[in-house]
């Protein structure tokens, strides 16, 4: 163990790390709002990693398909809200918007020459078609139990993930994709050699996490699904929808793990399958956090990583377990420092 | 009462349809064409269609049931298979652990059981319950020789390993470092990764800094790229060979320039057009036409094991019905005995001699050296 490795090691663990804390933050951010662990954030980032494969190398993704479905049963809800609750022009032009969007994405996607269209603009499509899975997932599946017990919407989370895992190579097929980098220059940092897509990685979740911050500091929505979290009850009597927090925070979880998929796809094998294990690391970290702490929670995430770099390095054999035993003096030592507060069991 | 009575009638009716087809010979299929293995099941599922209609003037039905990767699965539609649809010979399950599972049961029954899996486990070494298992890849030692002869006469010295953490990577460096030690081979370096890992940086520096002649990579799949592209991007100059799991398009696509130049063993039917003609080349590019007509790609190497043990099925049925009727257990014992019999069989994956001691038997013919040039696979010469 010299110093180069111990750098190469760094920043293969950092690079881990980053994408690590992004998903601990989208799962803490999604379990404060509705109290749901989303055990299928590790989809979306394999969804997003395989559509921009696919995208890449010119196929019109099946994805779209299941966009479309899922937003047909959405506004077939809504219209049946629509004639219950007698009419009103706003919710029918809303339900025109989405099928409207749904059907321009399917245009889209069958026309444009997808391996030729710039990058950028791959990415934007990629993330066109998946971020609004996100609020219509939580609208099919959670929001009609929004209520419910902690225990059952886990369920229903782990019930959610099955399936997407399933549609999952439905979609793609069972073998791994990658993508081209974002750009081929590498840096040297004396005799280390820094990858770009190393450092898009980083900057690019550095950048998300100062978004996030400045949305929940500054912006009236961020403060209100603040509120939501600290107390969901008082929230709502101020007159915050939970309807709305829940799709709003889907909608930034899904775009999260969708990102974090496009990040690291060039730099890695991504299997339909691959994405639990991955979310599986982030929650290590968010457990870290105690469930509570962001900051805490992005930092044990890049441990995780770091960790994970340097036994992979020493004990290959051992990688995870040596991750996931991490997690036990955590808990313990959170369960005796913590003072236990059940606040919402009382429905 | 009415609903009783119009069920007994329709068992009834069914029992009574069963013995008019009976005449038929019934294989069951299992393949794990959804779960984490589904790749090798894919192609072995699109294959059934295309395995021999009819053997010895009766009919082959095929019944074809998914485990969805799971073990346990397999165990249940095996007994499904056996108790409830009376097969004579079972093809399948896909995955090697499925394979292990399920072999008592197929041992029990008397059926015997036509196994697609990479490891040598399920027919080595012999045993009374591994008398009923018949396996239709080639075995690790005969592919690993191959590689190690190749090492051999480059003049490599050293030799590192990157293998998966699970059975086809274990039993790959078992093979090899014994095979190694008889060659004058050093091993340097062993290495262990998951394949849904998402970095490999640790154990490809690890093996950097032994820095042998040459490394081997035993992974299943397009798991098999991973290890080889970071070997590239941290300036390992030394060949790189790959065992026949690395054999799938895919492994092509997703590695680009950085697989240029490996070296493997494995079914011919990765360089088709570059083989001498042989009985084996007629068969393969037959069934790939076949598939290709049907699905519009070119099969896997794994959907051509599933051909493979129609295809001996098809030559032992005619012996074996002889000694009794489709459905009897006079009729699976003499399949048995006649698969047990196959001599110089011809098929897709080399030429098939089954001994009582070798339930794979292949030879040299079941191999062929290949590289990467251009993108695309090359008979090495």
């Amino acid at each position: 163990m010299n110093f180069q490795i111990a750098v190469l090691l760094g920043q293969d663990g950092v690079t881990n790390g980053a994408i690590y804390a992004l998903l601990a933050l989208s799962i803490l951010l999604v379990f404060t709002v509705t109290r749901i662990l989303l055990i299928p954030l590790g989809e979306f980032v394999t969804y997003g990693a395989l559509t921009m494969a696919a995208i890449q190398s010119g196929e019109p993704t099946a994805l779209v398909w299941l966009l479309l479905a899922l937003m047909l049963i959405d506004c077939a809800l809504d219209l049946r809200l629509l004639v219950q609750n007698g009419f009103s022009a706003h919710r029918a032009r809303w339900i025109g918007l989405k099928l409207g969007y749904a059907v321009l994405m399917c245009v889209l996607i069958q026309t444009l020459p997808l391996a030729d269209i710039p990058m950028f603009a791959q990415v934007l499509l990629t993330l066109g078609l998946l971020v609004p899975l996100g609020p219509i997932i939580y609208r099919l599946f959670f929001q009609p139990i929004a209520s419910a017990s902690s225990l059952v919407l886990m369920i229903v989370s782990i019930a959610v993930h099955v399936a997407m895992v399933g549609i999952g190579l439905l979609l793609f097929g069972p073998e791994g994709a990658r993508t081209q980098p974002f750009s081929d220059t590498g840096f040297s940092l004396g005799p280390v050699m820094l990858k770009s897509q190393t450092l898009w990685v980083i900057l690019v979740s550095v950048a998300l996490i100062v978004m996030l911050f400045i949305a929940f500091e500054r912006t009236l929505y961020g403060k209100a699904l603040r509120a939501t979290a600290v107390n969901r009850m008082g929230a709502r009597l101020m007159g915050i929808s939970p309807v709305f927090a829940g799709k709003a925070t889907f909608a930034m979880a899904t775009f999260i793990g969708a990102m974090s998929g496009i990040l690291i796809a060039p730099i890695t094998t991504l299997y339909f399958d691959s994405g639990f294990i991955i979310s599986l690391k982030g929650f290590v970290g968010a457990i870290i956090g105690g469930l509570v702490s962001y900051p805490l929670a992005a930092a044990g995430a890049v441990v995780v990583g770091l960790i994970e770099a340097f036994s992979m390095f020493w004990a290959s054999s051992y990688k995870e377990i040596i991750v996931f035993t991490l997690i036990i003096p955590f808990l313990l030592w959170r369960s005796l420092t913590s003072h236990h507060v059940e606040e919402d069991e009382e429905e | 009462m009415l609903l009783k009575k119009s069920l007994s009638a329709l068992l009834l009716g069914s029992a009574l349809t069963a013995t008019a087809a009976q005449a038929e010979v019934k294989i069951g299929v299992v393949t794990s064409s959804t779960g984490p293995i589904a790749m090798v099941g894919t192609s072995q599922k699109n294959s059934i269609p295309l395995l021999p209609a009819s053997a010895g003037g009766e009919t082959i039905r095929y019944i074809s049931l998914d485990d969805s990767s799971d073990p346990t699965e397999s165990v249940k539609a095996f007994k499904k298979l056996i108790d409830e649809e009376h097969v004579d010979a079972i093809i399948g399950p896909s995955g090697s652990a499925n394979a292990m599972g399920v072999i008592q049961f197929a041992a029990e029954s008397g059926t015997p059981m036509l196994a697609p899996v990479g490891s040598a486990a399920v027919v080595l070494p012999m045993t009374e319950q591994k008398k009923w298992v018949f396996k239709t890849t080639q075995n690790d030692d005969l592919i690993a020789k191959a590689l190690v002869d190749d090492m051999a006469a480059k003049g490599i010295k050293t030799l590192g390993l990157i293998g998966t953490a699970d059975p086809y990577g274990e039993n790959w460096s078992l093979v090899v470092a014994k095979l190694c030690a008889a060659a004058g081979i050093k091993l340097t370096a062993v290495e262990r990764f998951q394949r849904q890992d998402t970095s490999i940086t640790g154990q490809s520096l690890k093996v950097l800094m032994a820095n042998p002649d040459a490394v081997l990579i035993a992974a299943p799949g397009s798991s098999s790229v991973l290890p080889q592209t970071t070997l590239k991007d941290q300036g390992y100059q030394g060949q790189i060979y790959q065992t026949h799991g690395a054999a799938l398009d895919p492994f092509l696509k997703l590695g680009g320039k950085a697989v240029e130049g490996t070296i493997l063993a494995a079914s011919l039917m990765l360089v088709i057009d570059e083989v001498a003609d042989s009985p084996s080349k007629t068969i393969a590019a037959d069934y790939m036409q076949r598939y290709n007509d049907k699905y519009g790609e070119n099969p896997a190497t794994f959907g051509a094991n599933v051909y493979d043990a129609g295809l001996l099925l098809e030559n032992a049925i005619p012996a074996a019905l002889e000694k009794g009727t489709p459905g009897s257990a006079e009729f699976r014992n003499a399949l048995r005995d006649a698969l047990e019999q196959t001599n110089e069989l011809a098929a897709t994956q080399g030429v098939y001699s089954m001994t009582p001691e070798d339930h794979s038997g292949f030879d040299e013919r079941g191999r062929e050296m290949i590289t990467v040039q251009d993108g695309s696979w090359k008979l090495l010469k």
